[in-house]
């Protein structure tokens, strides 16, 4: 089996400012990956560049069907307008998206898929609850499911615990080591050091350049934490043109 | 007695009949538009648009008088490049879509209204302005229905992106490209809908029919399907009642229909089982859980 991605000297960034520094390696198939950094490493830019929502300043990406409709990504803020008139199945399963397309008929086999789905992540009952009505933790599990229901090889989670309370992250924590199980590649944004070294084999420590990766337990050495601490530093208006070659 | 009031008028009067197929095919089309557009957050939208087709119409008036493929084909000419102007200097500028529309609309009002005023007569501009709900032709019926059929299909086929555009655009783009087209195509049913209002409502009121509707309906409905019936419902329903408390009263039909939707649109604020200011002045005691 192919990496879904490789990533071959990617530059990332805003304005010509990079924000992810020349990133080579490859995301292994199968495999479960953190992503820690301290607040503006780039963790939120890969993940668009994975995606397709950000285009590369330099260097690229190799995609093994990864194409970006063929990933599931759940963005750290979802631009979901709360107010709109539209009830929790029905947006649940605009996950089949992939499979029904434009026009496709949901049928019996779908409707138990999103029952399933519901069921999944702790949200049978709220079927016909308006989107608007739901907390935060409700909102992260209607995402879940959708998630669960777009069955995509290669699933992208940025930062999905935060502002999450401890059984929910749980529950959700179970469905992402479920995924794992099946065999499908996570890559999942944390801040929860402890989380990350009982949960994720392996990890990327990324401070806009990638500090280490590799198995969890190698990477997050107090060592490399210092280190991408100290790299981290701002966005630099009067910064000259990077002399490392392309 | 109540045959003398709701359905002798109609079943006496041709004109009459006609000016009821009119408006309830309007309505059925124009409804679901407006509920759409109310969701987009383009609620004024429409009425920029309104204003946007006159010069189109009025350049057609100017060749062939008051000719309707003339004037439905410069309405739905200017309408488009409208449209599309704004869109695109919306997006290649720092101008949003909202203002770059209500500069052209602006323009677009002036031209209309001059050209009109400098070759027909007053009346034509009435006409233009306010409609002829009572006067419609049979072709003009056949453009509305037309239109109103076209434009029930063209939301049947674009709903998904349609809805999923509104609700979640970041998800949209990650799973699909149609957002783009969906949204031309949407403009371009809310034109065709704005051409058939013209002609039975003109161009200041033709909106009316549209976002009145759509605006009453959210205070029924907490779901978008239940939404669109309900603001055809009220549309037609505005058609039927308008056009009676016009013959009744010799008030002007166009503003009759626009009224009548208007009060329904007060007595849902008032009084509408999803919001409406009384229900939240007196909600009752809280539930158990």
């Amino acid at each position: 089996m192919t990496a879904p991605l490789i990533f071959r000297n990617l530059t990332l960034g805003y304005d010509r400012h990079p924000a992810v520094h020349h990133l080579d390696g490859a995301l292994e198939p199968g495999s479960l990956t953190a992503v820690v950094g301290p607040n503006g490493a780039g963790k939120s830019t890969l993940f668009k560049g994975m995606v397709g929502l950000l285009k590369p300043l330099a260097g690229g990406i190799e995609r093994h069907e990864a194409q970006p409709q063929d990933i599931a990504y759940l963005p750290q803020i979802a631009d979901i307008d709360r107010s709109f008139p539209i009830n929790v199945y029905d947006l649940v399963s605009m996950g089949l998206w992939r499979s029904r397309g434009l026009f496709g008929g949901i049928g019996r086999k779908d409707h138990d898929a999103i029952e399933r789905a519901l069921g999944a992540v702790g949200l049978t009952g709220f079927e016909r609850r308006p989107i608007g009505s739901l907390s935060g933790g409700q909102m992260q599990r209607m995402l879940f499911a959708r998630l669960l229901l777009q069955d995509a090889r290669l699933i992208i989670l940025d930062e999905p615990f935060n502002a999450i309370d401890a059984r929910t992250s749980a529950d959700l924590l179970a469905l992402v080591r479920g995924w794992h199980a099946e065999n499908r590649t996570v890559i999942a944004a944390l801040h929860d050091l402890d989380l990350v070294k009982t949960h994720f084999p392996s990890t990327l420590l990324l401070a806009r350049v990638p500090v280490a990766w590799g198995e969890t337990a190698e990477v997050l050495t107090a060592e490399n934490i210092t280190k991408a601490r100290r790299m981290c530093e701002a966005f630099d208006e009067q910064a000259g043109a990077c002399a490392v070659a392309a | 007695m109540i045959y003398d009031w709701l359905i002798a008028p109609f079943a006496e009067f041709e004109f009459m009949r006609r000016a009821l197929a009119g408006v309830l095919a309007l309505a059925l089309g124009a409804g679901p538009i407006g509920v759409f557009l109310m969701l987009r957050r383009m609620s004024l939208v429409g009425d920029a648009m309104a204003h946007a087709i006159l010069p189109g119409a009025a350049i057609g008036f100017l060749l062939s008088g008051l000719n309707l493929f003339a004037m439905a084909g410069g309405g739905l000419i200017a309408g488009f490049v409208v449209a599309l102007t704004a869109g695109l200097i919306a997006r290649s500028t720092e101008l949003k879509e909202d203002a770059s529309l209500a500069a052209f609309f602006l323009i677009s009002l002036a031209v209309g209204v001059t050209i009109i005023s400098m070759a027909g007569t007053n009346i034509d501009l009435l006409h233009v302005l306010f409609g002829t709900v009572l006067a419609l032709d049979n072709e003009t019926l056949l453009l509305i229905a037309v239109n109103s059929t076209v434009t029930l299909v063209g939301l049947a086929l674009i709903y998904r992106p349609l809805v999923l555009e509104c609700v979640d655009p970041g998800f949209l783009r990650s799973v699909s490209r149609a957002g783009g087209p969906a949204h031309i195509a949407f403009m371009a049913l809310v034109v065709l809908n704005l051409v058939s209002g013209f002609h039975a409502l003109g161009t200041l009121l033709a909106v009316g029919i549209m976002m009145l509707p759509a605006v009453a309906a959210r205070f029924w409905a907490r779901d978008i399907t239940a939404m669109v019936f309900i603001a055809a419902g009220i549309g037609t329903t505005s058609g039927f009642a308008g056009l009676l408390l016009s013959y009744h009263t010799g008030a002007p039909s166009g503003p009759a229909v626009i009224l009548v939707a208007g009060a329904i649109y007060a007595g849902s604020v008032l009084f509408g089982r999803v919001g409406g200011l009384v229900w939240n002045l007196f909600p009752g005691r809280h539930l158990e859980a």
